[in-house]
């Protein structure tokens, strides 16, 4: 009887070190990093009941096998056999039903966690998200403006309308706990309470392509004093910006076009808007070109007509059937960004 | 090397190149003559690429000439049933033999070559993660047609799946050795089909290969559309590769049921096979009936780039989640086609140097089935966050958890055999206890990512990175490892350097865990999966190095490994006899095993982990053999 008094007693050792372990490397009671939405609070408690007892169940395996490792070596020169057993009925089916149970609780509970976080509000508030490679826009359908940060007001539950331009994308803040697939062809909703204010960011968690990891928009949380007033901002600068360089911003964002041509300079998948008008464009061919209203118009409907050097061919980037006053409208800004 | 370029091996390769050109050339010439553009960016279109490489892989089976004798068979002429091998030493590996033997180690020689191209895979695009920012994958760099984020995409996505076709060819390799020797079979029940289940994998691993040097791809291994339906034509390399590598898992799982039903020893009943042909059993079940799914799945997405078919594209009426269904209907399944051989492996050495029985025999071989049964109910649980129907959900949740119960079994099977047993620990069985510590360590962070809730904060992070790996090298690294040095006198009659094998162990094993922990670690904070670069807001720069810094610490113990492994089989200390002391069958002759095996055939008397009990081994040979192995 004493090995498994001793075993006893370290594996309740082993359980307290290793969830204190946890703790203190801040695993335990939530998952990394703070929580910002009151979803996240069902998720963190499922996750602490769940790392008590994955730390009970590492010391079970793992003291018995650490204490037979040492308490029963085969002694230099032994060569005896180790005792005859071959296996006990009651055991094993008491290690089969136990386990069994505790699967079925949890299943319970993570059940139970889902319908939380899923609770619905039917007053939340609606905003359209738009995802493509490699950017996210997010539309305010009772202001009509839109945006390339999501503001949210706090501890008011907001429903994201959800849609893909091209391939599978995944909305993700890690302070929100909650993640949600994008895909064509259909709208997929989520719906988030946040609960703390701060900047947070929007990570694309599905893998679409070239510049995936750079697929990120700021997420602001804020006071409804606050949100009101940057929604009063933004419906201002969208009355304002009705000249055609300012509908060629506002398209420039709707389109996605931001995600991959920067306004100053800087280098992203596609070639930077920053001095292109007038200026002479290499090509991929050898050939150069001035980069005047017909070239630009064609790099939107065709962009793979021509390639600029340094560029992938074929061009990563899909036809745009643009109007033509879209498209006016999108060279008079490409004109400003000098 | 003259040797090397008559072999079955390099003819197959030549074939393979003509086949390729005539296939595509075929194409271009139509396309040609329908004035379709007959080049592209890589020289030949996409069609041609695809016609070329399935040409060209029936051309390397009909080239190495390991469908010799079916073409005879098919035109009238006969064979002998056994061919004896001429060829000696290494070029045995390089042609086709029908010995089960022989197939065993080409398997595992081929799964090492994978092993070792995929590390180096991996070992690029980690060092490219030691710091954020992209320090040498950058945007400016071009090779093969890629930029430095699309060949970090193409790297690490061919890492998963070429990992993958080399596990697979990596427990072939052990059923296919050892499962025969253990029922005290002279082979396969098929050993023309066993050759071709083994010659179909090498083409398929150069297409796959080859998607590397047409422009890659950048979807992972997971090819989800619509992304992989707009990917460079390296995707197309990467389909077909699978596709035909398919088939020699699924024709080496006939082959091993079969085995297995037909041909086992006089007396060896279903409760007293070895443990590990259980294990095989269930993991060949599985491998026969879900490999099509993939097969299939990437078939579709093939179809829907060459031919417009618009199975999975919205805008056609498709429906682009259907593909994650089908995909996940094999790719689940198969992680359990993967782990059941290695714990198969665990569950047949623990008792040899534990010097016990097998605790709960019965318990452990039905848990085998247990979990291949499950496992093709729980595959919706990768899919939690895709925008499949959300009350799906919550039955996928119950089913995953309940793939815990079976595991658990095992776990503490294996306890309960090394309590009161006298334990001795050379390198199979650090390996074997490591196996069971790091499988765990898999075991327990899978269900916070079964529970749906948690899930979707866990889905698609560095935590799922972190959790598969534990299971695939608690279910199949370790364990693979452990069969190599255990079943490596018995192949070779030498056995490799203790001392080597032991440092092997012990740098690889703390570093896998701080590379497995850490990876949890980042993932929880906020490390997407499949990302050439990072936020460094995230403050975990540092974590990111120290993993770098184990991933070579794991690379550097694989090498000693291997220069152990070749070193060895010419200057090992001599190992003829029953080096592990064990009851098992293929222990009592002679290292290394003669070509057709038991010359003496044997009858099974006793349990096969009966350790502790003075008299009645396993096996009994109906005659006396000529010279008994015993020392």
């Amino acid at each position: 009887m004493g090995h498994f008094v001793i075993v006893g007693i370290l594996v309740i050792v082993m359980t307290v070190l290793t969830y204190f372990g946890l703790d203190a490397a801040g695993l335990a009671t939530q998952m990394h990093p703070v929580a910002a939405s009151a979803q996240a609070a069902p998720i963190d408690q499922l996750w602490h009941w769940e790392v008590m007892v994955v730390s009970f169940l590492f010391a079970l395996i793992v003291v018995p096998m650490i204490y037979s490792l040492v308490v029963f070596r085969q002694k230099k020169g032994e060569l005896k056999d180790g005792e005859h057993m071959e296996g006990n009925a009651t055991l094993e089916i008491a290690w089969t039903v136990v386990p069994l149970i505790i699967v079925v609780i949890f299943a319970y509970l993570g059940a139970y966690s889902l319908g939380e976080v899923r609770r619905v509000d039917p007053n939340a508030l609606v905003i359209n998200v738009k995802a493509q490679q490699f950017t996210w826009t997010f539309e305010y359908p009772e202001y009509g403006f839109i945006s390339t940060e999501l503001y949210l007001p706090m501890d008011q539950q907001v429903v994201l309308k959800m849609e893909s331009a091209d391939v599978i994308h995944s909305f993700w803040v890690p302070e929100f706990r909650v993640k949600q697939d994008v895909v064509p062809g259909r709208v997929t909703e989520y719906r988030i309470t946040p609960t703390l204010e701060g900047r947070y960011k929007v990570r694309c968690a599905e893998l679409c392509g070239t510049s995936h990891a750079y697929m990120e928009n700021p997420v602001v949380v804020v006071s409804s004093d606050a949100y009101n007033v940057w929604i009063a901002e933004q419906v201002k600068i969208a009355e304002e910006s009705k000249t055609p360089e300012g509908q060629g911003k506002v398209l420039a964002t709707k389109y996605g076009c931001v995600g991959c041509h920067s306004a100053d300079g800087s280098p992203l998948t596609g070639p930077t808007w920053f001095n292109l008008y007038g200026s002479t464009v290499n090509l991929a061919d050898g050939t150069s070109v001035t980069a005047d209203d017909a070239f630009i118009t064609q790099s939107i409907r065709e962009p793979n007509a021509t390639i600029v050097e340094g560029f992938p061919s074929p061009s990563v980037m899909p036809p745009y059937a643009l109007t033509d006053e879209e498209i006016s409208n999108l060279i008079a800004y490409i004109k400003t960004l000098k | 090397m003259k040797g090397f370029f008559s072999s079955a091996l390099a003819r197959g390769l030549f074939w393979q190149l003509i086949g390729t050109l005539v296939g595509a050339g075929l194409v271009t010439g139509i396309r040609a003559l329908m004035g379709l553009s007959a080049t592209d960016t890589f020289f030949f279109t996409e069609p041609a690429w695809v016609l070329g490489g399935f040409i060209g892989a029936l051309s390397f089976l009909v080239g190495s000439g390991v469908t010799g004798d079916w073409i005879k068979w098919a035109r009238g002429i006969d064979t002998p049933d056994h061919h004896e091998d001429h060829h000696t030493g290494w070029e045995k590996f390089v042609n086709v033999s029908l010995d089960h033997k022989v197939i065993g180690i080409q398997y595992t020689l081929v799964a090492l070559v994978l092993i070792s191209i995929g590390g180096l895979f991996a070992l690029i695009f980690r060092t490219e993660l030691a710091a954020s920012e992209l320090q040498f994958l950058t945007t400016d760099m071009k090779l093969f047609g890629q930029n430095g984020p699309q060949l970090y995409n193409t790297l690490m996505s061919l890492h998963g799946m070429i990992m993958i076709v080399s596990i697979l060819l990596g427990i072939a390799g052990i059923i296919n050795y050892v499962v025969p020797l253990l029922l005290g079979a002279q082979d396969m029940a098929f050993p023309r089909l066993n050759a071709f289940s083994y010659w179909i994998a090498v083409p398929a691993a150069v297409i796959l290969l080859s998607s590397l040097f047409l422009g890659g791809f950048d979807t992972g291994w997971t090819g989800y559309p619509p992304l992989s339906a707009r990917a460079p034509v390296g995707m197309q390399m990467f389909f077909l590769g699978v596709f035909v590598a398919g088939w020699s898992s699924i024709l080496g799982a006939l082959n091993v049921l079969v085995t297995v039903v037909r041909m086992r020893a006089k007396g060896m009943t279903a409760m007293r096979m070895p443990i590990f042909v259980w294990a095989s059993i269930a993991t060949s079940l599985i491998a026969l009936t879900a490999t099509q799914f993939i097969g299939l799945a990437f078939q579709l997405v093939m179809f829907q780039r060459l031919f417009g078919m618009g199975f999975f594209d919205p805008a056609k009426g498709g429906n682009p989640v259907l593909f994650q269904h089908l995909f996940w209907f094999y790719s689940h399944p198969a992680v359990y086609v993967f782990i059941l051989p290695g714990l198969g492996v665990i569950s047949e050495l623990l008792p040899v140097f534990v010097r016990k029985p097998l605790y709960g025999y019965r318990w452990i071989a039905m848990s085998s089935l247990g979990i291949a049964l499950v496992g093709f109910v729980v595959w919706a649980h990768h899919m939690f966050t895709s925008g499949m129907n959300e009350y799906l959900r919550v039955p996928f949740m119950y089913s995953t958890l309940l793939v815990a119960v079976p595991t658990g079994v095992k776990f503490f099977s294996w306890v309960a055999t090394l309590w009161k047993g006298k334990i001795s620990t050379p390198t199979p069985m650090l390996f074997v206890l490591g196996g069971i510590v790091v499988f765990l360590m898999g075991g327990l962070s899978g269900p916070p990512n079964a529970t749906v809730s948690t899930d979707l904060h866990l889905h698609d992070t560095y935590f799922i990175v972190g959790h598969f790996h534990d299971t695939i090298f608690g279910g199949f690294v370790f364990p693979f490892f452990a069969a190599i040095y255990y079943w490596f006198p018995k192949a070779t009659g030498r056995k490799m350097n203790e001392t080597l094998g032991k440092i092997h162990f012990w740098l690889m094993t703390p570093s896998f865990f701080v590379l497995t922990f850490g990876m949890m670690y980042i993932g929880l904070i906020g490390m997407r999966r499949r990302i050439a670069d990072y936020d460094p807001a995230l403050g975990i720069d540092t974590a990111h190095l120290v993993l770098t810094i184990a991933g070579f610490a794991i690379a550097l113990s694989v090498l000693i490994f291997f220069y152990n492994f070749f070193a060895s089989i010419k200057k090992g200390e001599k190992a003829e006899g029953n080096v592990w002391n064990s009851r098992s069958p293929e222990w009592q002759v002679p290292s290394p095993m003669p070509v057709h095996n038991y010359d003496t055939p044997f009858e099974v008397v006793g349990e096969p982990y009966d350790y502790g009990l003075k008299d009645g081994g396993y096996v009994k040979f109906i005659e006396e053999p000529a010279k008994k192995g015993k020392h």
